[in-house]
């Protein structure tokens, strides 16, 4: 089933209607919540993952476009700046989902973008700001 | 038999020198042995990458028309604070030196996206930065203001100066608190979620002389990715501490006080850096050669991670109050493997000091040696020996008490 990594950027109008609920029911789709914040009168955004059969996944994302959610991919918004990096390894731990890590046999750190979910607990850890997210 | 440091040079000037990095001569000392090692290498290159708070660098920035004496006034670059209690236009910069309007911890945890590291950092990268002057004015230095840009490549003289650098061993922070703690280990999670560590182990430069055997006053280094020079011992040297078989401290011990022309460095191996919660500091690069000039000095210089043992220590409530209990010793090899075992939990770790730039460094001083553009120096005076009876003295606290007050009559 393909799957893709989004973040969904809601404006003010749409905060209050049920918009995962119709890519669920009316599109098919696998909704994944990895992270959200919702603010009345503010935009919202969503990290989610969609996985869906056939068309499903691409008609969910033009349903969204329809409404006017944004939609941008994940690894657009989160960047490791690797010649900011200084290879010291203080991101490892607190990364959940081991997007960043290291290679033992030399201590270089790498970013896998497929697997970060934006949760932002390595932004706090690195003291050379050498992850970059933007939002809004 | 043993080497001298005038016939390691005079190999560096023919380019026969043989050099290892301190990662490099642990192999070939287990498939040579000692003895041949010794006989074959003629010198093994540390380094280190880390953040040292006690960083810093002094400059004078030249005379303006009218004159102007920064001592006595205030002075800022880039709106960091600096020290100008000195001649007219001799000024210094701290590494962890801050805006006056930097919103610090008020809205915990503060970011501290910008001090004296980065200034330095921006310095060396050839950058304008801003430099503004408040003075009281005198008849031979009337100005009593000044705003201008400037930059390394006009000042007169540009000097890193370092109190302490190069920690020998460094404490493992775990946090056995409740709460998220911001300190200068990074980020500690509650209940020992993780633990962080800061050494170049096996790579480190006082690791690799633990004794100070060779490292003196006037060693030549690599410094910020320039040359620089030893001091002396650095501040907080403690060189008596509780060491193993093989003289190597179980804590932090030894410090290296260290200096270098700024103009020659690169931002590469100069840092800012912030520590969220914290405050700013410098990443510092340091690289010493060790010449190895008996089996001994060899022996101590092929240490290995498996060897190094370094304390752990709880930073929400041990370290903040000076407490000297220990929650236990790992080895560096543990604490690079990404676990360590405390109490019978399992730990996650991660470093604070870089290891991969730490070799980078040590093969840059090889280079060096190995083009001849490097040369040994012989120290001018030792550091205080582990014998010698130096030590780290906590503050003798004698509080202030207003003076009572004496009746007429």
């Amino acid at each position: 089933m393909p799957k893709k990594k989004v973040v969904l950027n809601f404006p003010p109008h749409l905060i209050d209607q049920p918009v995962t609920y119709k890519l669920i029911t009316d599109h098919g789709l696998v909704v994944n919540i990895l992270r959200a914040r919702i603010t009345p009168n503010e935009w919202g955004r969503m990290v989610v993952e969609l996985s869906g059969n056939g068309g499903q996944l691409e008609e969910g994302l033009n349903f969204l476009a329809e409404i006017g959610v944004g939609v941008e991919p994940l690894a657009k918004e989160v960047k490791w700046l690797e010649e900011r990096c200084v290879q010291c390894t203080a991101c490892i731990a607190p990364c959940p989902t081991h997007a960043l890590g290291v290679d033992r046999s030399n201590m270089t750190v790498s970013f896998d973008r497929e697997l970060c979910i934006a949760c932002e607990l390595c932004l706090n850890s690195c003291a050379y700001r050498a992850i970059e997210m933007s939002f809004e | 038999m043993g080497k001298t440091i005038q016939e390691i040079n005079e190999k560096i000037r023919q380019g026969k020198a043989v050099v290892c990095t301190a990662d490099e001569i642990i192999g070939v000392v287990k498939e040579k042995g000692l003895k041949q090692a010794a006989t074959l290498v003629d010198v093994v290159t540390t380094g280190t990458f880390g953040p040292m708070c006690s960083s810093g660098a002094y400059f004078n920035l030249g005379h303006s028309k009218p004159r102007i004496k920064m001592g006595g006034g205030k002075v800022t670059i880039n709106d960091v604070q600096t020290y100008a209690g000195f001649a007219a236009v001799d000024l210094f910069i701290g590494a962890t030196a801050i805006s006056e309007d930097d919103p610090r911890n008020k809205v915990f945890p503060g970011k501290f996206s910008y001090g004296g590291g980065h200034v330095i950092e921006d310095l060396v990268a050839g950058k304008d930065v801003r430099l503004t002057v408040t003075a009281y004015g005198t008849d031979c230095y009337p100005r009593r203001a000044l705003d201008t840009w400037v930059r390394l490549t006009d000042m007169n003289e540009a000097v890193l100066f370092n109190m302490r650098n190069a920690y020998q061993n460094y404490n493992v922070a775990v946090n056995l608190s409740d709460r998220v703690i911001y300190t200068y280990m990074g980020v500690l999670q509650p209940r020992m979620r993780n633990a962080n560590y800061c050494t170049a182990g096996q790579l480190s430069p006082l690791l690799n002389d633990p004794l100070y055997r060779t490292v003196g006053v006037g060693t030549r280094i690599f410094l910020g990715g320039g040359e620089g020079y030893v001091v002396g011992h650095g501040t907080q040297h403690n060189p008596g501490v509780q060491r193993t078989k093989r003289g190597l401290p179980k804590v932090p011990a030894g410090t290296l006080s260290l200096t270098g022309d700024l103009k020659n460095m690169s931002p590469r191996w100069l840092r800012g850096a912030s520590f969220v919660g914290y405050g700013v500091t410098m990443t510092v690069g340091v690289g010493l050669p060790i010449p190895i000039l008996d089996e001994e000095i060899l022996h101590f210089a092929a240490v290995s991670d498996e060897d190094l043992v370094a304390p752990v220590v709880d930073y929400s409530k041990a370290y903040p109050h000076c407490q000297p209990e220990i929650l236990g010793e790992v080895t560096v090899a543990q604490l690079k493997s990404g676990e360590i075992m405390v109490d019978g939990k399992k730990v996650i770790t991660a470093g604070l000091s870089s290891y991969a730039q730490a070799r980078e460094i040590a093969l840059t001083l090889k280079k060096r040696i190995e083009a001849g553009t490097f040369l040994l120096t012989e120290p001018v005076a030792s550091l205080p020996t582990p014998e010698s009876g130096y030590a780290f003295k906590p503050l003798k606290e004698r509080p202030w008490e207003p003076p009572t007050e004496v009746s007429d009559d």
